[in-house]
This record gives C-alpha cells, structure tokens and sequence, in this order.
C-alpha cells in the first residue's frame, strides 16, 4: 500500500492516484466465480449478441471493484470510504489470451479520480471525488464519486 | 398510461415492496478471492495476520463485498421471474450502484440484507424502449448495525 494520506495533503483538484487495469477474458472467469455473478453475457459469444452488446462484455460489478480499489488505495488504512456509486454507461471487451496467463495486447483501462469538494463534518474530515474508469481511447464508460473521509496530521 | 408503456399496472404495484429478505455469513476464503479477482493485494482484504492487528480486527471485504455469492440487492432470476410475471422486459442490462458504507464489513460477519424495488422509469435508449429499475437493499449485521445501503439500478429492454 502507498503512504498514508492526510486531509491537509489534498485540496480540490487533487488527483487520485491512477491505477491501471487490464481486463482478460481469464479475469472475467475468474470474477465470476469470486462474484457468483454467473450471467452468460460475460462469457459466452452467442448469448452476448442475441442480449444485443455484440460480445461478451465486462461485468459492471468487476468495474465498480476496480473503482474501490482505486479509493481504498488512494485513502489508504486509516482513511474511511463511506460512499461510492458508479453508473455503467459504456461497454467495455475484455482481452483475450495469448498464453495460459498472458493477454494479447491491446486496450489498458485506467481508474482515475480528482477531488471535488473537501469539508469537515460531525467531526470528520471529508473528501467527495468524481471518479471513473476510462477505456484505452480515454473514454469514460464507468463514471461515478466517491466521499472518503481522511485522517488528519493534527488530530483533534 | 400511454399506449405501450412498458411499466404495466401489475409492476407499478410492486414498487415499494419488499421482494426478499436473506441472511448470509462473509467468509474469509470469499474476501480473499473476490480481492484477487480485482487484482487488489492490500492487506487489509488479503492477508488475515495483518488485517486483525488493525481497527477492523478481522479480515476486512473490499467496498461492495457482502459474501459469496454476492446475491443481495441484484435482480436474482426469481426476482428477474416476478417482473417478468408482472410483464417487465426480460433481456438484462447493469446499469450502476450507489453505496453508502456504514459500519465496517469483514470475515464471519453475519449480514441480513433486505431488498425492495425503490423506483421503476422507462424512456427510449438506443436499447430501444428501456425499463430501469432501482433496487433499495439495506444489510444489517450481526449486533443489529445498518452496515451498508445500496441502490443499484438495473436496465430492462
């Protein structure tokens, strides 16, 4: 994990510290067995174009992980996420595989986020984020926001 | 209604009713393969040792992990079965979520989770004519703490 983060060390504009992803077809197995989120859209070819999206896609739940990951990172330990929403707004195909564990090139996906707002309350010191992942054409097909609360260097 | 509404009389009645109500444990081997799943190795939802030295005392889930599998608050084929009954769309789309984390969620937690539908719209996408659907599902936890509340938004054409 990255150095802790402190409430004095952002202020609007901040940028949340990127992380990149790569989705595979390997990775979608794998989230739907550590999901349960079974639905066939996700990995069977024929049941993706009749659902009319052309090709399996990536589940929007995986995306929406992605996007905690990229917050509880970013607040680190002893910061606290306490909202977090996302909306799924474009289709994104995962990777195919080369090898057993290697994908075939092509887009890298990254989740990215700038703070929008800071401000304390009952008690606690609050950051609101717009956060999102983009495609590998910079398109942001999983916009949301995030609010975190952040320690502080002078505790109250 | 206008001719055509997607949202028939029969679905309009369900909004606002609680469609289920399930009790399910988090278990650690569950945290740890939904983290790897994400590609995500912090600590905290990876490795128990670590994670009981720190506030949360036990492993903790990743934001939006409720237990394997993770089921409350999406549109289960029951659920999917009783709109479909109602005359609602049946090709599914995901459309988004919003989570508010309350109290902190980790391994052997017991979470009870109650889901309602909150709202039902319709207008014209590129789907065609569309039905979004809004669940409500509150988790409440052992010692009787609102957890977590969701609202996830589903899209039916």
């Amino acid at each position: 994990m990255a150095k802790q983060i402190y409430y004095e060390d952002v202020e609007v504009g901040t940028e949340v510290t990127p992380l990149a992803k790569i989705a595979t077809t390997r990775m979608l197995v794998q989230w739907a067995g550590a999901s349960g989120d079974f639905n066939p859209l996700h990995y069977d070819e024929d049941f993706a174009k009749a659902m009319g999206v052309g090709a399996p896609i990536v589940h929007g739940a995986l995306k929406r992980a992605w996007l905690g990951h990229l917050m509880t990172d970013w607040i680190g330990e002893q910061g606290k996420l306490k909202k977090l929403s996302c909306q799924y707004r474009g289709m994104d195909y995962p990777r195919k595989m080369k090898t057993m564990d290697e994908p075939r090139d092509g887009e890298t996906w990254w989740c990215k986020g700038k703070v929008t707002k800071k401000y304390e309350e009952g008690g606690e010191h609050l950051v609101e984020c717009e956060i999102w992942v983009e495609n590998g054409k910079g398109e942001k097909t999983t916009p949301g926001s995030a609010l975190g609360a952040l320690p502080t260097r002078s505790a109250k | 209604m206008a001719n055509g509404s997607l949202i028939t009389d029969e679905l309009r009645k369900l909004i606002g009713v609680t469609l289920e109500t399930i009790v399910f444990k988090v278990e650690e081997g569950a945290i740890q393969r939904y983290a790897q799943a994400i590609g995500d190795p912090n600590p905290l939802f990876n490795d128990p040792d670590f994670a009981r030295k720190t506030k949360y005392g036990r492993l903790f889930a990743p934001p939006g992990f409720t237990g394997w599998p993770v089921k409350a608050g999406r549109l289960s084929e029951r659920l999917l079965g009783s709109l479909a009954k109602a005359g609602a769309p049946s090709r599914l789309l995901d459309g988004g979520i919003e989570f508010e984390f309350i109290e902190p969620i980790g391994a052997d937690d017991v979470l009870t989770a109650t889901t309602k539908i909150a709202n039902m719209t319709e207008r014209e996408t590129r789907l065609g004519k569309t039905m979004f659907t809004t669940l409500e599902t509150t988790f409440v936890n052992q010692k009787g703490e609102v957890a977590l509340k969701s609202r996830s938004t589903f899209i039916l054409f």
